[in-house]
């Protein structure tokens, strides 16, 4: 199936409510199979007028306490930016899938990682996040809608999955969860006040500066214990190595021969994925540090994430980069001649 | 999420006056469910009342524990504060949006916006056209008072002709951005719209017809047949720089020149019979 196929399928299994989005290159195919499978099933499914109002949708369809997600592409991503604002401080549990396209502006539909900062630094206006997932297989892009829906209600939480247009549109294998579905009571949700409980009022909206701080400590508190207990990642020999890639995503995947082709030459290398790009595995990189020599961040973009890998490191040990920009994408080859390069510049030998 | 206590905290209840039940004999009151605080609106301010008309039309129908309201960004964002229902405040323009999504989730439910002409008929235009066009079984309520109010009386695509705005200091010129925007004729036009009237609150006759626009477009979302669209010329006193009085009397002498009062789209007799059915 392709991950954007996979995707699609794992939230009607997720039992999701609703789906409303707008069409754009690389994953169109979500908004095609669903408009083909939801009719034959459940849910409710609208192709909406832009994507500023489909996240909009979101917010009222999660409001009345419904399963709901969308998806998208970068520049229809940069127009959710202002719901997911919205999303976040009023508490709205939803997932938004962003099928990373290469930017900037309308850039082109090839596969990118350009998205980092966005999805990971807030996006919108105001000091928020979001819970941010890589997938860098198509069946993580299944796993990941279950876990997504979860950690969203868990936390009442907008959940990202960032994916890229290459794992979006490749085939593989896949598996779907294959566990009960649990979906949380929402007694905080607008479905038209009883006489047994005061009235429901879901706001971003506070005036006093006193209140709205008290907001922001609220949100900030539940940050911390979303970084203490969601982090995610994945190791691959890590336990031996003395240079460690970080790469997420597609460039993981790139980077895993990479090292396999390392390893042939006696270079002890290993990858830490991050599968939360926020939370992101600062602690575990920092823990690493104190035993490598160096530390690669890999990215389809011009260094985003490389910045969270440096203040992990905080300066233990030199932190390198190297990206393709505009929809290109490294062969393992090529990464293996700029880490042999990088292993002679610093000498760590 | 702003908690029942919090509410309160900020607004606090007013002293209610009593009276000896044998010298007075009640004859109206407003509406329980319109909660007992003070509102935020100025002294003469036509959201309160149109607030008013929702709430008694809620009450009058019985439909308070099955209605969820939306209220976006200008003054009427606060209205939450004052209606005793399930609310959403939504980001500026994107009400309709926001009650679509509420509204395909509970089919059954009461669903409506309370819109300023900022927020509907310029920055939520294409929420608007689209969510009408759609024939979402939702009422909007359409407060045109010709400015932006919140902002403190900006120009708005309601504004008049040669109008003074702050951000029209010389008058509105019609020739350099537009003649004032009437929206109700335009989404007349759209098949998805099942019910368009405007209507004014300018006068006790103005009112009693406003609340049975209201009333109408509250029974209609039971047929599913399309949109219920209620537009009512409001008033800023401030931002106009007038008082109550002279707002009102700006209303008849200005305001419904260009935004005449009255039914733009009525439902078919075949849908209102089966009203009475439902």
């Amino acid at each position: 199936m392709k991950g954007n196929e996979a995707m699609a399928e794992a939230a009607i299994q997720a039992k999701a409510d609703a789906y409303f989005g707008y069409p754009i290159t690389p994953q169109s195919e979500v908004l095609e199979y669903l408009a083909l499978e939801m009719p034959k099933r459940h849910g409710i499914l609208l192709q909406a007028e832009s994507e500023v109002a489909a996240i909009n949708m979101i917010y009222g369809a999660s409001g009345a306490g419904a399963r709901v997600w969308t998806s998208s592409s970068s520049p229809g991503i940069s127009l959710m930016q202002e719901g997911l604002s919205y999303i976040a401080s009023a508490e709205l549990p939803c997932l938004v899938v962003n099928v990373n396209r290469a930017g900037p502006g309308l850039g082109t539909i090839q596969p990118a990682q350009g998205d980092y900062f966005q999805a990971t630094k807030g996006g919108g206006h105001g000091d928020y996040h979001l819970i941010v997932l890589a997938p860098a297989s198509v069946q993580e892009m299944s796993d990941f809608v279950f876990l997504g829906f979860e950690l969203a209600d868990k936390y009442r939480n907008p959940v990202m999955m960032l994916s890229d247009g290459a794992i979006g549109q490749m085939m593989e294998k896949v598996t779907f969860y294959n566990k009960e579905i649990v979906k949380p009571e929402k007694p905080w949700a607008t479905i038209g006040k009883p006489k047994s409980r005061p009235r429901n009022i879901l706001t971003s909206l506070y005036i006093k500066p006193d209140r709205m701080e008290l907001h922001n400590m609220h949100l900030q508190e539940k940050y911390k214990t979303i970084q203490e207990t969601e982090t995610r990642w994945e190791e691959i020999q890590v336990d031996d190595a003395d240079y460690i890639f970080v790469a997420f995503g597609l460039a993981a995947r790139v980077c895993h021969k990479t090292i396999q082709l390392a390893r042939e030459k006696g270079i002890k290398a290993g990858i830490l994925r991050p599968i939360t790009l926020w939370p992101f595995p600062s602690k575990r990189i920092a823990e690493i540090a104190d035993r490598a020599k160096l530390f690669i961040s890999v990215e389809l973009n011009a260094g985003q994430m490389v910045e969270d890998v440096r203040l992990a490191v905080n300066g233990k040990v030199p932190v390198e980069f190297y990206g393709r920009m505009g929809g290109m994408i490294p062969s393992p080859d090529e990464i293996l001649t700029k880490f042999e390069n990088l292993i002679i510049k610093h000498h760590v030998n | 999420m702003l908690t029942e206590d919090l509410l309160h905290e900020e607004t606090e209840l007013i002293d209610k006056p009593s009276f000896p039940d044998e010298e007075y004999e009640l004859v109206y009151k407003k509406p329980d469910s319109l909660i007992d605080v003070p509102m935020h609106y100025c002294p003469g301010c036509a959201h309160s009342l149109v607030h008013k008309l929702i709430m008694e039309v809620i009450e009058e129908l019985g439909i308070q524990e099955e209605t969820v309201g939306v209220a976006p960004v200008g003054c009427s964002v606060f209205a939450y504060d004052y209606l005793d229902i399930d609310m959403q405040e939504a980001a500026h323009g994107r009400a309709t949006a926001v009650a679509t999504g509420i509204k395909r989730m509970l089919p059954d439910k009461y669903v409506f916006t309370y819109q300023g002409d900022g927020d509907l008929a310029a920055i939520g235009t294409a929420e608007t056209i689209h969510t009408i066009n759609r024939g979402e079984n939702i009422a909007i309520f359409f407060i045109n008072n010709a400015v932006y109010g919140m902002t403190s009386g900006q120009m708005a695509p309601t504004t008049l002709a040669d109008m003074v705005t702050t951000t029209s200091p010389y008058g509105r010129d019609v020739k350099t951005v537009g003649e004032p925007m009437k929206i109700s004729e335009l989404i007349s036009h759209l098949p998805g719209s099942f019910y368009v009237t405007r209507q004014a609150v300018n006068n006790a006759t103005a009112v009693r017809k406003a609340r049975k626009a209201i009333m109408n477009a509250f029974k209609y979302q039971k047929l599913k047949k399309g949109l219920s669209f209620v537009e009512i010329i409001g008033n800023c006193p401030s931002n106009w720089k007038m008082t109550p009085i002279q707002c009102n009397e700006f209303v008849d002498t200005n305001m419904i020149k260009t935004f005449p009062l009255g039914d733009i789209k009525l439902p078919k007799g075949e849908d209102l019979k089966q009203l009475s059915e439902v």
